[in-house]
């Protein structure tokens, strides 16, 4: 069935179909080891969510609800300045954003899954630096959090919010997703790495996503916060990544070099420090 | 270029210490020298330490004290080129559930960088080689504990590794089991002419597939020999005619101390298997 390749045949007699387990692969150049690992992460990621992909329907209730009965009622209610536009539309790129960073905020947990089970410790004696391998797990993480944008997106497109159906806004919705889900999921790996425990991370993980979501544009924007919250949101990545988002699908003015740079600073520093604590679960 | 390979010895390790912060020594002035293309045993019963000196051998923990190197290469300096030459089983099972065998496979040809055009073949052939090409499609959970040792038999062949490291390859596994992983690692190997460094505690198996054993015990080794040498300095030792096992020459060099050791090393093992196993399938 094997056709075999142009491979100098070994003179070993019992290797037949054997011949291309004794020829090591070559090395790829050092520049080449990251997106080629960033790629395998991703492949695997796909893979798992075509096996199952309950999670991708159970993950789309909630950002439903919130655009369906929080934004149809406090579209009604009509108290929050959103400039002129209708709140629905106002909050849809900010439950983009939630959804997505509460699937990498708990991304750490495969990461722990994977050291307990064994897997991680095995990917950690392939020729894949600590960082490579890191950031391999930010964007299959990233993979995951684009799936779920695109069914938010939908979701949202359903219920009447008026989306720009610009092509190129829509690759840097994606990018947005992407960096912010490769920031959030590698805090969350470095929390990993200094908890070491499942259940510990999913405390932490409780515990932070909701101020981080609050302390955000999300829900309303940051100029009706009190000082002390303008402060804290004006730190928090996802205020930014809110802002490209709302910038790019309402095709409002926005400061999007501004926000892009602290999305990608943020997901740098992210993967540095992750990388830094990931020896810590081999040991 | 092959002649100098073979002359170089694959593993060599001298005065390695490694202490864990809550357990205390764990390996204690390791010296071990594996050659070229042979199967060498480290042997010894739970918690002597063999797990953790084969972490350090494959760049898993740092080597605090004494030098490690694989075919030359420094483990702590040059760890790329090492684990290169590697193919590593741990003592755990750990195999993705989630994927299908050939999946899990195939992550490892792309880890060690196989080129697209090949990958496919390749996996196909590392598959084979363990005797899993029917189920490689299945998803892994379903696989039982030898045939998930076999898929991670074939995660590791699948870059052609000079070494190959195993750890406690059948732990877990009923006889019929242990049989097919080990034959499946000979027949690999009598094709490949790979060195294989396999950690075990069943004597037995270390009798028939090893050209050459290490005892260890609290982290040191003991006695250092092929297997029929060292029972037959036993019996040159004893006089008598019942021939000595293995087992009789542990006994001898570990002293008494050999039943009550371990610091509940032997449980975590246990715990740590069986706790994979539910979770794989
Ligand atoms: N991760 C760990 N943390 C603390 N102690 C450990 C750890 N791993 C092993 N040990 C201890 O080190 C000693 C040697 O263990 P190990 O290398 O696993 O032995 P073996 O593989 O021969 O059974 C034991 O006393 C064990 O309890
Ligand atoms: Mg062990």
């Amino acid at each position: 069935m094997s056709a075999a390749p142009a491979a100098p045949r070994p003179a070993s007699a019992d290797a037949d179909g054997l011949e291309l387990l004794l020829v090591p692969p070559r090395s790829r150049p050092a520049w080449r080891l990251v997106p080629a690992r960033v790629v395998a992460m991703c492949v695997v990621e796909l893979q798992k969510l075509r096996h199952d992909r309950t999670e991708l329907y159970t993950r789309a209730i909630q950002p439903a609800l919130w655009l369906l009965i929080f934004g149809e009622t406090f579209t009604r209610i009509n108290v929050i300045p959103t400039g002129g536009i209708p709140y629905r539309d106002y909050l849809a790129p900010g439950i983009i954003a939630q959804s997505t960073m509460f699937i990498a905020i708990f991304y750490g947990i495969h990461i722990i899954w994977e050291r307990d089970s064994g897997v991680l410790t095995k990917l950690l004696v392939t020729p894949t630096p600590r960082a490579a391998l890191v950031a391999g797990k930010a964007f299959a993480a990233g993979v995951k959090a684009i799936i779920q944008a695109v069914v938010v997106v939908l979701i949202a497109a359903l219920l009447g919010v008026s989306l720009s159906p610009n092509p190129a806004r829509l690759l840097g919705v994606l990018a947005a997703v992407l960096l912010g889900s490769a920031f959030f999921s590698c805090l969350s790996m470095t929390i990993a790495g200094i908890v070491r425990t499942r259940d510990r991370l999913m405390g932490i993980g409780q515990a932070i996503t909701m101020p981080l979501f609050f302390a955000s544009n999300a829900l309303y924007p940051t100029a009706s916060m009190p000082g002390w919250l303008q402060a804290i949101s004006s730190i928090n990545p996802l205020t930014y990544e809110v802002n490209a988002l709302r910038g790019l699908l309402l095709d409002l003015p926005a400061r999007l070099p501004l926000d892009f740079a602290v999305l990608l600073v943020a997901a740098a520093l992210g993967i540095t420090a992750a990388s830094a604590l990931l020896g810590r679960l081999s040991r | 270029m092959n002649e100098e390979h073979s002359q170089e010895d694959a593993v060599t390790v001298t005065g390695l210490r490694y202490a864990f912060d809550r357990t205390g020594t764990a390996v204690d002035g390791l010296d071990l020298t594996v050659r070229s293309g042979e199967v060498f045993g480290l042997l010894g019963p739970n918690g002597a330490g063999k797990t953790t000196a084969i972490r350090c051998v494959t760049t898993l923990l740092p080597v605090p004290a004494g030098m490690v190197r694989v075919f030359g290469h420094d483990v702590t300096t040059d760890r790329m080129a090492v684990r290169r030459l590697l193919g590593y089983v741990p003592q755990q099972l750990s195999a993705d559930g989630g994927l299908t065998g050939r999946e899990n496979v195939a992550l490892f040809a792309r880890v060690f960088d196989v080129p697209r055009r090949e990958r496919a073949d390749r996996v196909a052939q590392a598959l084979q080689a363990v005797g899993l090409a029917e189920a490689a499609d299945r998803m892994a959970s379903t696989y039982s504990g030898g045939m998930v040792r076999r898929l991670e038999l074939a995660q590791a062949l699948v870059s052609a590794p000079r070494l190959l490291i195993l750890d406690e390859p059948t732990i877990g596994l009923d006889p019929i089991a242990r049989t097919g992983v080990w034959d499946h690692i000979m027949a690999i190997r009598a094709a490949s002419g790979m060195t294989v460094l396999v950690t075990t505690h069943y004597m037995d198996e270390a009798d028939q597939y090893c050209d050459r054993v290490a005892l260890m015990h609290q982290g040191r080794v003991r006695a250092l020999g092929t297997p029929r040498g060292l029972t037959d300095d036993l019996r040159a030792r004893l006089g008598g005619d019942a021939t000595p096992t293995l087992e009789d020459v542990f006994r001898d060099v570990a002293g008494s101390g050999l039943d009550d050791q371990g610091k509940g090393g032997e449980f975590r093992d246990v715990r740590r298997t069986r706790r994979t196993a539910s979770r794989v399938g």
